[in-house]
């Protein structure tokens, strides 16, 4: 106890740029990756999956397989039977919403390409993968239905027996909830004397690629069976096993340890993770199963895919009336565990940062027999923003107006806010205008709009666009009420363990489950601030359900907004439970301590403790109050109140080869509103490589059938990833609207670069050939469909289904 | 990805290679650098019983000069190729392709030699040593033959070499003071080329006096561009000088058509990138 508190002023953690303190394990690789677990006795998986996309399993014979050298056993879906438990949809998006049976291991019929019809489990990985070669399937093709439109026809069903591909309808009608006018009214006005816009979009497939492939280990010889995956959701997964496999959810242990990634891909429930658990209880033994690439792109949940009809209704000068969207999006084989949720959580975003009369979101859901299609990075949010910013574009154009100014006739002031949308959703702060203004000055926009002009006029063979994407995002998932209204499986709350050690070292537990966020890092700044306690003297602990028993884990960038008020909420908890034992040992009134940085003080003296050596005095417990519990942990759980609404103006400035249709970057300036920032070197992260990904979807990535469904897209040889070489340096910057719904003053960020860039660069491209009668481009924009388009012949037909032929070389040497 | 299982083995000259090639025949593979052929074998789209490692042969690695050529060991890597002080003064178009291929880390492990044996059309290397007129040495239980580029590349994945023998290095004829420029059209930068043109030229005072021209993924084969060089003769050393020869790009191609592009439009890049390719070797 001393007397005088002569430590040097505490600066403040939050705000400050920390280097990760996760990052040396991760980057180094020296870290427990799923697939670096080994355990005494463990056996090895592998799988046989179907090459065909809709057939009936005739025969399996596994006799050669199961003789091969160091096979413990081989598996069907027979002999799983009903242990193998079943593949669980959370998100039925409406009471009838049809929904096939999702059994890891199909037993009668597979439905896409790289089902899994057996598992080989082997002494080794090598001899599994040898010995899964072995196993002879006899498979009845059936039709597949392969194409979304047509799969919306039902004259071919991805399930025979359910009658329907189409899973369900799904409505918000701004008329209806009472939000807005009704749509078709506002449409007819626009029609009369007004602007009608009219036009299809297409969100190519796309695969989330994360770095590490799933990977998960069972253990079925402790009093709780252990399961490590690579997941971005260990406590819905055991959630889910218990509900569908039998086991009671107390003798369930899932550990996500280092996860390389997920991007929404880890936001799932797998066969492989089924099946393996099925399998290690049968034998009693530990196993594992790693998938490889090719694997994971075949099997590991797909994104996007929708198509959208949209008809946008404005006035002469250009005020949108109103929106009327009509979805179909393709779910694949299967409803993942948000399944029609996704293209569902769209729904309050088309309306983006715009004040419209009326508005109407129709939603269908179907299935195909392709693989199956769930949330990655911005589920939902990225089309809808997509087509929003799209058409604001075309109706500048259509009116002849800046389309900078057409954006600003119809946004949301910023002294308008709190605003109720059409949508029905409370947007709480904003400030379009400031966020507009800065990006515009970074970007140099008059002057890049007068080189566009002067490269118009001379006929430039490199012509310069300029793409507009003034976003908004509702992430932070989520309020449990909402969620509960729209029969969502679970809520939406974080919850939070501070536990104070006798050494003065904290450990924080998150039910938050970092796969690469920087919590460890950015949790740590949040609770070294709010305790008093020095950053490095703070440990997250996560992932782990037996450490972190209770929690919703990471995806819909809720971590910070949601996970991070948890920890506010526990850390607010120690420090009142220790002022009572503060002031015992004080000698105080406890009315009379003040607690700042890190520091219980008696008001009006130099008398005062730190919060450690109550922690260390409540170890002892040698002497605390009367009628005191001799302990200061805590824990909290936090449901949010609201969404938060992080915002940005996005400019993107592409040049177009108008001989070759090649598309480059010339210069990408963003500044996003995203309330307080924690750790503004971890919001860089999270921006650049959002939008390295949007991007990507615009410029690069798709996902491609062949005509008998299979993924000719199928290695990174033809599904292009980008790397540094083919991006440019991005110019990022921030305006600050905090939050009100949450103490922090934060909004979501891992998600936003995402959500905003795709239509930015589309936008740009467009700008740039929008003089040769062009005002669409499919994506993703390949230099052959912009060639094509200057050629005359439209915005780009379906991707040609064959790869390039590099590895199937039979006669090459060396 | 786990290739099926295979034996493994390294001989350290030539003579051992050839008689490793002669026992396990049809059943064997041989790797130089392992750039193409161990994505096959980890993707089990082909399982050799047996893979003929010739990286520890050293006298197949290595520059060296000889007279009018400059000769280049099969399995020196990209990455010595295109740091060679004697490759950059003879044959620059080798060097600014070998520049182009994938990225740095394969440019380290892949071969000269095993790029050009592997006879991948979209390969970067097939369309610079067939404009160059490469020499291809070739050895086999028959002694050694010489093998002109223009005899060399047969088929797609398919060249001159038997199936028991090796190509033990390749002889570029020197082309001293020769512009060079290789145009590569990717849409991400570790692709294979979508179209790619090797173009090496003389010039004179803003002429061009004579000009090589080899073009990558415009049919089963690298192809040389015979119409676009003889055009070529006589032509300004400038985009507009050569945009008329570079119109006879596309004549004898037969490009494929896959997600990258259609053969009409692999067509169209032909010229436009020709163009280019000419106008840049020629500092126009």
């Amino acid at each position: 106890m001393t007397a005088v508190d002569d430590r040097p002023a505490i600066s403040p953690e939050i705000g400050k740029d920390r280097r990760r303190k996760e990052d040396q394990r991760l980057i180094t690789g020296r870290t427990r990756w799923t697939d670096n677990i080994a355990l005494p006795g463990m056996l090895h998986l592998a799988m046989v999956r179907s090459p065909h996309a809709h057939a009936k399993i005739l025969s399996i014979d596994i006799e050669a397989a199961d003789k091969s050298l160091n096979i413990y056993e081989v598996f069907t879906g027979e002999h799983l039977a009903e242990t193998q438990g079943v593949i669980a949809n959370a998100w039925p998006i409406t009471p009838d919403q049809v929904t096939p049976t999702h059994l890891p291991m199909a037993t009668e019929r597979v439905a896409f390409a790289g089902e899994i019809v057996a598992v080989v489990v082997a002494r080794s990985a090598a001899e599994a993968r040898d010995a899964a070669e072995l196993v002879d399937v006899e498979y009845e093709l059936l039709p597949a239905v392969l194409d979304l439109k047509e799969a919306a026809e039902d004259t071919v069903l991805a399930h025979p027996d359910l009658g329907t591909n189409k899973t369900a309808f799904w409505q918000l009608d701004s008329a209806g909830q009472g939000t807005g006018r009704p749509i078709d009214e506002v449409i007819a006005e626009a029609r009369a004397d007004g602007i009608v816009i009219e036009r299809e979009y297409r969100q190519q497939r796309l695969i989330p690629a994360f770095m590490e492939p799933r990977s998960v280990v069972v253990d079925p010889t402790g009093e709780q069976i252990t399961m490590w995956s690579a997941t971005q959701i260990p406590h819905i997964t055991r959630f889910l096993l218990a509900a569908t496999t039998g086991v009671p959810e107390s003798k369930i242990r899932v550990i996500a340890p280092d996860v390389g990634g997920g991007f929404g891909g880890k936001l799932q429930t797998t066969p492989e993770e089924w099946i393996t658990w099925a399998v290690a209880r049968k034998i009693g033994k530990p196993c594992k199963y790693t998938e490889t690439r090719s694997e994971s792109l075949i099997s590991a949940h797909h994104g996007r895919d929708p198509w959208q009809k949209l008809t946008l209704a404005a006035t002469k000068e250009g005020r949108v009336t109103g929106l009327k969207v009509d979805l179909l999006a393709d779910l694949g084989a299967y409803v993942g565990v948000v399944g029609g949720g996704v293209p569902v959580l769209g729904a309050w975003m088309f309306n983006a940062i715009y004040k419209w009369d009326a508005y109407q979101f129709n939603c269908t859901p179907v299935l195909t027999n392709k693989t199956w299609v769930d949330a990655y990075r911005g589920a939902g949010r990225p089309e809808a923003t997509y087509a929003v910013e799209r058409l604001m574009d075309e109706l500048a154009a259509e009116v002849g107006k800046d389309p900078l100014e057409v954006r600003e006739m119809n946004w949301i002031k910023h002294e308008e806010f709190p605003f109720t949308t059409v949508a029905g959703m409370t947007y709480d702060s904003g400030n379009y205008e400031a966020a507009t203004a800065r990006a515009k000055e970074m970007f140099g926009y008059d002057a890049l709009r007068a080189e566009q002009k002067q490269r118009r006029e001379s006929g430039d063979r490199v012509q310069l666009g300029i793409g507009i994407s003034t976003f908004t995002e509702m992430c932070g998932l989520a309020p449990s009420r909402v969620l509960g209204s729209l029969n969502y499986g679970a809520g939406g709350w974080e919850h939070a363990t501070i536990r104070m050690l006798p050494t003065g070292k904290v450990e924080v537990i998150t039910g938050a489950s970092a796969h690469g966020q920087g919590h460890e890092t950015a949790f740590s700044q949040i609770v070294a601030d709010r305790l008093g306690v020095p950053f490095e003297d703070v440990e997250i602990l996560h992932g782990d359900t037996q450490v972190s028993h209770k929690g919703l884990d990471t995806y819909g960038s809720r971590s910070l907004v949601v996970g991070g008020e948890a920890l506010v909420l526990a850390a607010d908890k120690v420090i009142e439970k220790a002022k009572p034992l503060a002031a015992h040992l004080l000698e105080a009134n406890v009315d009379d301590l003040e607690f700042s940085n890190g520091r219980y003080s008696v008001a009006g003296t130099d008398q005062g403790m730190g919060i450690g050596e109550v922690a260390l005095a409540t170890f002892a417990a040698h002497n605390y109050p009367e009628g005191m519990e001799p302990g200061i942990d805590a824990e909290a759980t936090y449901d949010p109140v609201n969404f938060s609404f992080p915002h940005g103006t996005h400019l993107c400035a592409a040049e177009v080869d108008t001989e070759t249709g090649q598309v480059k970057l010339r210069k990408y300036v963003c500044v996003d509103d995203i309330g307080n920032i924690v750790n503004p070197l971890i919001v860089a992260g999270q921006v650049h490589g959002g939008l390295v990904q949007g991007i990507a979807q615009a410029l690069w990535e798709e996902a491609v059938y062949d005509d008998s469904g299979t993924l000719v897209s199928g290695s990174f040889v033809d599904y292009l990833l980008p790397t540094a070489a083919d991006t440019i340096s991005f110019e990022i910057d921030h305006t600050t609207s905090p939050s009100t719904s949450n103490t922090l003053g934060t909004k979501g960020v891992g998600e936003a670069g995402t959500i905003a860039s795709t239509p930015a660069v589309v936008n740009a491209i467009v700008d740039a050939i929008r003089q040769f009668g062009i005002n669409d481009i499919q994506m993703p924009c390949t230099p052959e469909r912009v060639w094509t388009a200057l050629q005359g012949a439209g915005s780009g037909a379906a991707t040609v289904e064959d790869a390039m032929p590099h590895f199937e070389a039979e006669e090459g040497q060396q | 990805m786990i290739p099926a299982p295979f034996e493994y083995v390294a001989p350290t000259s030539v003579e051992e290679a050839l008689q490793a090639l002669s026992e396990h025949g049809d059943d064997a593979k041989v790797m130089a650098g392992g750039q193409s052929l161990l994505p096959v074998l980890r993707m089990r789209l082909n399982a050799p019983e047996w893979v003929i490692d010739l990286g520890r042969i050293d006298s197949m690695r290595g520059i060296r000069d000889d007279g009018d050529a400059i000769v280049i060991g099969a399995t020196t890597t990209h990455h010595d190729v295109l740091n060679d002080a004697l490759v950059k003064e003879h044959a620059l178009l080798i060097t600014k392709a070998a520049t182009e291929v994938a990225d740095a880390q394969i440019r380290h492990r892949g071969t000269f030699g095993g790029a050009l044996a592997h006879a991948d059309p979209a390969g970067d290397l097939g369309a610079p040593a067939l404009a160059l007129g490469a020499e291809f040495v070739i050895v086999g239980p028959g002694g050694t033959r010489t093998v002109a580029a223009d005899d060399f590349f047969v088929d797609l994945f398919e060249t001159a070499i038997g199936e028991d023998e090796l190509l033990t290095e390749v002889r570029i004829p020197k082309h001293t003071g020769w512009g060079a420029h290789y145009e590569k059209f990717v849409r991400v930068a570790h692709q294979w080329p979508i179209v790619a043109v090797a173009a090496t030229v003389k010039a004179d005072g803003g002429t061009i006096s004579e000009a090589r021209v080899g073009l990558t993924n415009m049919g089963s084969t690298p192809l040389r561009a015979g119409g676009v060089e003889e055009a070529l003769a006589g032509a300004a050393a400038s985009e507009d000088g050569v945009r008329e020869a570079a119109e006879k790009a596309v004549d004898g191609t037969n490009p494929p058509s896959d997600l990258n592009g259609s053969a009409e439009y692999r067509k169209h890049l032909a010229k436009v990138l020709t163009r280019r390719a000419v106008a840049a070797a020629a500092g126009g």
